[in-house]
């Protein structure tokens, strides 16, 4: 039996489950001594784009990184709460972060594609993951997730040069490349926009807006345009602390908040 | 078409046995790469161990010395002393003949086969440092010969055929009755720490080859220091980039990594045959290693000298000091813990550098240490080489002792940079 | 007069002649009707003074021991201090308020600076041509073809010249190959897979309690002399492997053989491969790890697939550094590896190398014009020649890689 095949099993169970993909409860971080995140609990859905914003430090980077749980990997952090994946723990002993990570995807802030060719960049989870029987099936998930990326048409005559030769736009598309070829449930985008000029945000933002329905996407942005633009659901976070979290129409022109008010208006940030 | 495509791709079902199966595989091999990586360093860490257990095996015994008791008489006649009691005059006098006898009597026959016969220096020692023992009676401890030394280590066994062994049967009984007597007992070895090198094992001690190493060092210090220092200050304060001091740079790079043994041919082709200065002497071997050392300590103080901010050049530019004041006020003395720590991890290097100082004849067989900078003299690792060569398993012994010195030397040496690297280093 | 005391004496002149130029000028610098009236400060016209002694003194004393060695002494010595003494007492004429004492002193100082660092160049220029004239010398009796080429090394040469093989023989092959048997390959086979995985477990898996106590533990081993691992290779591992050999039914497995020499020289090399290595990893980005992380690779995989990949060049500029220096390396080969210019691939032989002949040929009773000991030099030079071409082939490794991700 193929992997299709059990896959399309999967995706009926998926779709027929109403539930949110993610879920939150009462997540802190601690970096050494500091407490950086205060409490947070929050639903993430398939349907729509969540964006984080707040000002710098205010802790939205820090809970991005604790739903693929790479604040596993700094020294010194220590994350309490519960945070659950389709109903799974993320915590629980018997989830496997490897897995858990193939799962929840991640896109960075400057764009960090391997040192190896496009190809390579794009094929290296489908090969970590097993997730190609055949050379032919890994082209095709390469193409495809390139086609899915927008850069299929710019760099399909030179799949074997390096991905660091690309501009700074086509690498952070690379990397979304690189983040769905293993077909992730959700995608966490971590200011992906702030290392490149207006031209390559804008078709990044049109590519975020694309991937939404078939992914559940989360952005961290400074930049509240951009939230504006690509989300539907807007959390303001602030000190550490979730201040407000509603649709993103409602937070942008009716925020309930003094505090996101105030950061809406510019008065701090 | 990209609608098309996208949906063509079907989502990962993770439970998947084959995937399932696949995961515990490489969790399996993380494991193994993650325990390889460990013996690795357990490898390397075990053979440290292992270096260090086997010294400590062999030399510790080094520090220890079988002495014989013998009950002497310091008559004037036997001695050849006139009533002359200058220094000369007691220096030159016949201690052998008092001491063979005195031997004989207190241990018996088979004594000189017990006995060093190098002990009768200690009575010498003993009347220089005090004239009336002259015509006293006094009970000394002298060595025992490096044989029975060994023997009664328990490092000989005479095994099944007595005619084999190292040590004679007689001397084997000799030392049992002796034993017996209460005249023998192992005692702290002075001799070690306070004797040059000698032919015989019982008497050989790593004073002179210690104080090689000091005089040797000095002159390493004394050149490699200030040079390096200026020639870092120079290359990171005020060289003008072109190709010359890209040259100054390559070549300091290259020498640091130019096998030291090269450097002992430098000594030998220029200091000695072209400038005809001394063989064996402290200064030819200082200046070789001085050259050694060099780019260590200008690379050193470089990092160091470029570790200090701009701003502090600026602020002190800023209040007129011409640009060598800046330097030599402000960042030299910012920079000089570095400097200092590179510095004594050159030296420490050279400390143990044993090939180029072969070259220029730091070999020399020497019974009295070094006097100063132009005498024949040999350095630690030299006298480590060259007692490891030597026969006479006694050495063997003072070979692991000495370089249980050496080592405890450098290690003492490198914990005064570590301290002064931890003190004073500043992050800026 | 001794030249020790002679220095002394020059250098007290000096120091006596920065307090005399001090004084007049505090002298004159207190009479002076504003500070801005005097140049310099005292402090300057000192050690103008004390230069006008110290340069002319000690340059005619350096040029009286380079030259004319033994020599008139007295005679040598009053010329050195008349001529210190005539600089001085023209320098202190020209101190006065207007006098530019720091502008000539820094002069003087960047001179000695260039000076210092310009020693590096002398010291490269002095190995090569004492290399050089030497191995000329060498090569006017025993032609380049036959040293470079040859197969047969002997340089015993007889005392009388009607003696059997009285000529020598002086074909280095097997000496090249004995250096790269043991450097090149036992020892990296052995260095180079323990340094790798020792940083790699140091900088990816260890607690930081673990890595603070492990690297310097790592340095102590790079920190014993040279001569200490020779002793230990000799007394200890060579008989090791000779029985190894035996048990493996080699019988002709030597005291003194390649593998022992070659496998303690590999332990002496693994703090510095794990250096490098550690280094080289380090410059690695740290978004590129956690890029592979993210995407659910394991740590072993982002180490495999990633970081290593990224951290190539480093890692092959230090393995070059290091076989440079285990080429390099004397006392281990001269204590365990033996004499015998054997050309064979049996580990368990005993083999030499270049550095254990220089040492051979130069210790002990030898006359200096003999082709036995100019050989040394000859070894020297190709020695110098090869490690000079990895050094400077790794340092450009090592820094287009650190350029690459600065």
């Amino acid at each position: 039996m193929s992997i299709d095949t059990l896959a399309r099993v999967a995706q009926n169970q998926r779709s027929v489950d109403a539930r949110p993909l993610m879920t939150a409860r009462d997540v802190h971080v601690w970096y050494g001594p500091k407490h950086a995140l205060k409490g947070v609990s929050l639903d993430i859905t398939r349907e729509n784009v969540t964006a984080f914003i707040g000002p710098s430090g205010c802790g939205k980077s820090t809970f991005l990184r604790c739903f693929n749980r790479m604040n596993d990997t700094v020294a010194g952090a220590r994350v309490e709460g519960r945070i659950e994946l389709d109903g799974q723990d993320i915590h629980a002993p018997e989830m496997d972060v490897v897995q858990l990570r193939a799962r929840v995807g991640m896109v960075f802030q400057k764009p960090n594609p391997f040192p190896k060719s496009i190809y390579e960049n794009v094929a290296y989870g489908p090969r970590i993951h097993g997730l190609a029987a055949s050379q032919g099936e890994l082209d095709h998930i390469v193409e495809h997730s390139l086609q899915r990326a927008g850069l299929w048409d710019e760099v399909k005559d030179r799949l074997q040069d390096s991905g660091t030769a690309l501009s700074g736009g086509q690498q952070q598309r690379l990397c979304i490349a690189r983040a769905i070829a293993v077909d992730p449930e959700v995608v966490l985008m971590d200011e992906p926009c702030s290392a490149l000029d207006p031209i390559a945000t804008a078709k990044v933002e049109e590519l975020i807006e694309e991937l939404r329905g078939r992914y559940a996407i989360v952005i961290v942005t400074h930049n509240m345009q951009q939230a504006a633009r690509v989300s539907q659901k807007t959390a303001f976070f602030h000190l550490g602390e979730m201040v407000e979290y509603g649709d993103t129409s409602q937070i942008f022109t009716n925020p309930r908040e003094a505090r996101t008010r105030d950061y809406i208006t510019g008065r701090y940030g | 078409m990209t609608a098309v495509a996208a949906a063509s791709r079907q989502p990962t079902d993770w439970g998947h046995p084959r995937l399932a199966q696949r995961l515990r595989r490489r969790h399996r091999s993380e494991r193994l790469f993650r325990a390889i990586g460990l013996s690795a360093l357990v490898v390397a860490v075990g053979f440290l161990a292992l270096l260090l257990g086997t010294m400590l095996k062999d030399g510790v015994s080094g520090f220890v010395q079988t002495q014989a008791r013998i009950d002497t008489t310091l008559d004037p006649a036997t001695l050849e002393l006139s009533a002359d009691r200058s220094p000369e005059a007691l220096a030159s006098a016949n201690y052998l003949a008092v001491y063979l006898r005195d031997v004989r009597e207190s241990l018996g026959q088979d004594g000189v086969r017990i006995a060093s016969i190098n002990g009768w220096t200690e009575l010498r020692r003993r009347v220089l440092e005090d004239p009336g023992l002259v015509g006293q009676r006094l009970t000394l401890w002298v060595p025992v010969r490096s044989e029975v030394d060994q023997y009664a280590k328990g490092r000989i066994d005479v095994g099944a055929d007595p005619t084999l062994a190292p040590i004679r049967p007689e001397q084997v009984r000799a030392y049992a009755r002796l034993e017996a007597e209460g005249r023998i007992r192992k005692a702290f070895n002075r001799t070690f720490l306070s004797a040059a090198d000698s032919t015989s094992p019982e008497s050989a001690g790593i004073r002179g080859a210690f104080v090689g190493s000091l005089l040797t060092i000095l002159v390493t210090l004394a050149l490699a220091f200030p040079v390096g220092v200026l020639a870092a200050i120079y290359l990171e304060e005020f060289a003008p980039k072109n190709r010359w001091t890209d040259l100054i740079e390559v070549s300091i790079n290259n020498l640091a990594a130019v096998p030291s043994i090269i450097f002992g041919l430098l000594g030998l082709a220029v200091f000695l045959n072209t400038m005809g200065l001394p063989r064996s002497a402290p200064l030819v071997g200082g200046m070789t290693l001085a050259l050694m050392t060099l780019p260590v300590i200008v690379i050193a103080a470089r990092a160091a000298i470029k570790a200090v901010p701009p701003s502090i050049r600026e602020a002190a530019l800023g209040i007129g000091a011409s640009r060598l004041q800046t330097v030599f006020q402000h960042v030299a003395p910012l920079a000089l813990p570095g400097i200092l720590t590179g510095t004594i991890i050159g030296v420490a290097r050279a400390l143990g550098e044993t090939a180029p100082l072969l070259m220029v004849g730091m070999r020399a067989f020497i019974v009295d240490a070094p006097r100063g900078f132009t005498d024949p003299a040999t350095v630690l690792p030299v006298q480590i080489f060259l007692w490891s060569d030597d026969v006479n398993r006694g050495f063997v012994e003072k070979t692991s002792a000495a370089i249980l010195v050496l080592l405890a030397f450098l290690l003492a040496i490198n914990a005064v940079a570590v301290y002064l690297r931890n003190r004073y280093e500043r992050k800026w | 007069m001794d030249a020790t005391f002679l220095l002394l004496l020059a250098c007290g002149l000096a120091l006596f002649g920065y307090v005399l130029g001090r004084q007049r000028a505090a002298a004159f610098t207190a009479r002076a009707p504003s500070w801005r009236a005097v140049h310099s400060r005292p402090g300057f016209h000192g050690s103008f003074v004390a230069l006008a002694v110290a340069i002319p003194a000690l340059l005619l004393l350096g040029i009286w021991a380079a030259v004319g060695r033994p020599g008139p002494s007295a005679v040598g010595a009053a010329i050195v201090l008349l001529a210190g003494l005539a600089g001085g007492a023209l320098a202190l004429r020209r101190l006065e308020p207007s006098f530019r004492a720091r502008t000539w002193v820094e002069r003087a100082t960047m001179l000695v600076l260039l000076a210092a660092s310009v020693l590096a160049i002398v010291t490269t220029v002095g190995i090569v041509l004492s290399l050089i004239v030497e191995s000329i010398r060498f090569f006017e009796r025993v032609p380049v073809t036959e040293f470079l080429f040859g197969t047969r090394w002997s340089p015993q040469t007889a005392i009388r010249a009607d003696q059997v093989g009285s000529s020598g023989a002086f074909g280095a092959v097997p000496l090249f190959w004995g250096t790269i048997f043991i450097g090149a390959i036992i020892a990296m086979a052995v260095a180079v897979p323990l340094g790798l995985l020792s940083a790699i477990y140091l900088s990816q898996y260890a607690s930081g309690i673990a890595r603070r106590i492990l690297k310097p533990v790592l340095e102590v081993l790079a920190g014993v002399p040279t001569v200490v691992y020779g002793y230990f290779a000799a007394l200890t591992v060579a008989p090791a492997v000779r029985q190894l050999g035996l048990s493996l039914g080699i019988e002709d497995a030597s005291a003194e053989s390649a593998l022992a020499a070659g496998l303690v020289m590999g332990i002496m090399i693994i703090p510095f491969v794990s250096s490098m290595a550690d280094d080289a990893i380090n410059a690695v980005p740290q978004a590129m790890r956690d890029g592979s992380l993210a995407m659910g690779a394991t740590s072993s995989e982002t180490v495999r697939l990633v970081i290593i990949p990224a951290a190539l060049p480093g890692i092959v500029g230090g393995i070059l550094l290091a076989v440079s220096r285990a080429i390099g390396e004397t006392m281990i080969v001269v204590m365990a590896a033996g004499l015998a210019a054997n050309l064979t691939l049996n580990p368990f032989k005993s083999v030499t190398t270049v550095t254990a002949q220089i040492v051979q040929l130069l210790t002990g009773d030898q006359e200096f014009d003999s082709a036995k000991t100019l050989s040394a030099f000859a070894l020297g030079l190709v020695l110098f020649l090869i490690t000079l071409v990895l050094n400077i082939w790794a340092l450009r490794i090592v820094k287009r890689y650190r350029e690459a991700y600065e």
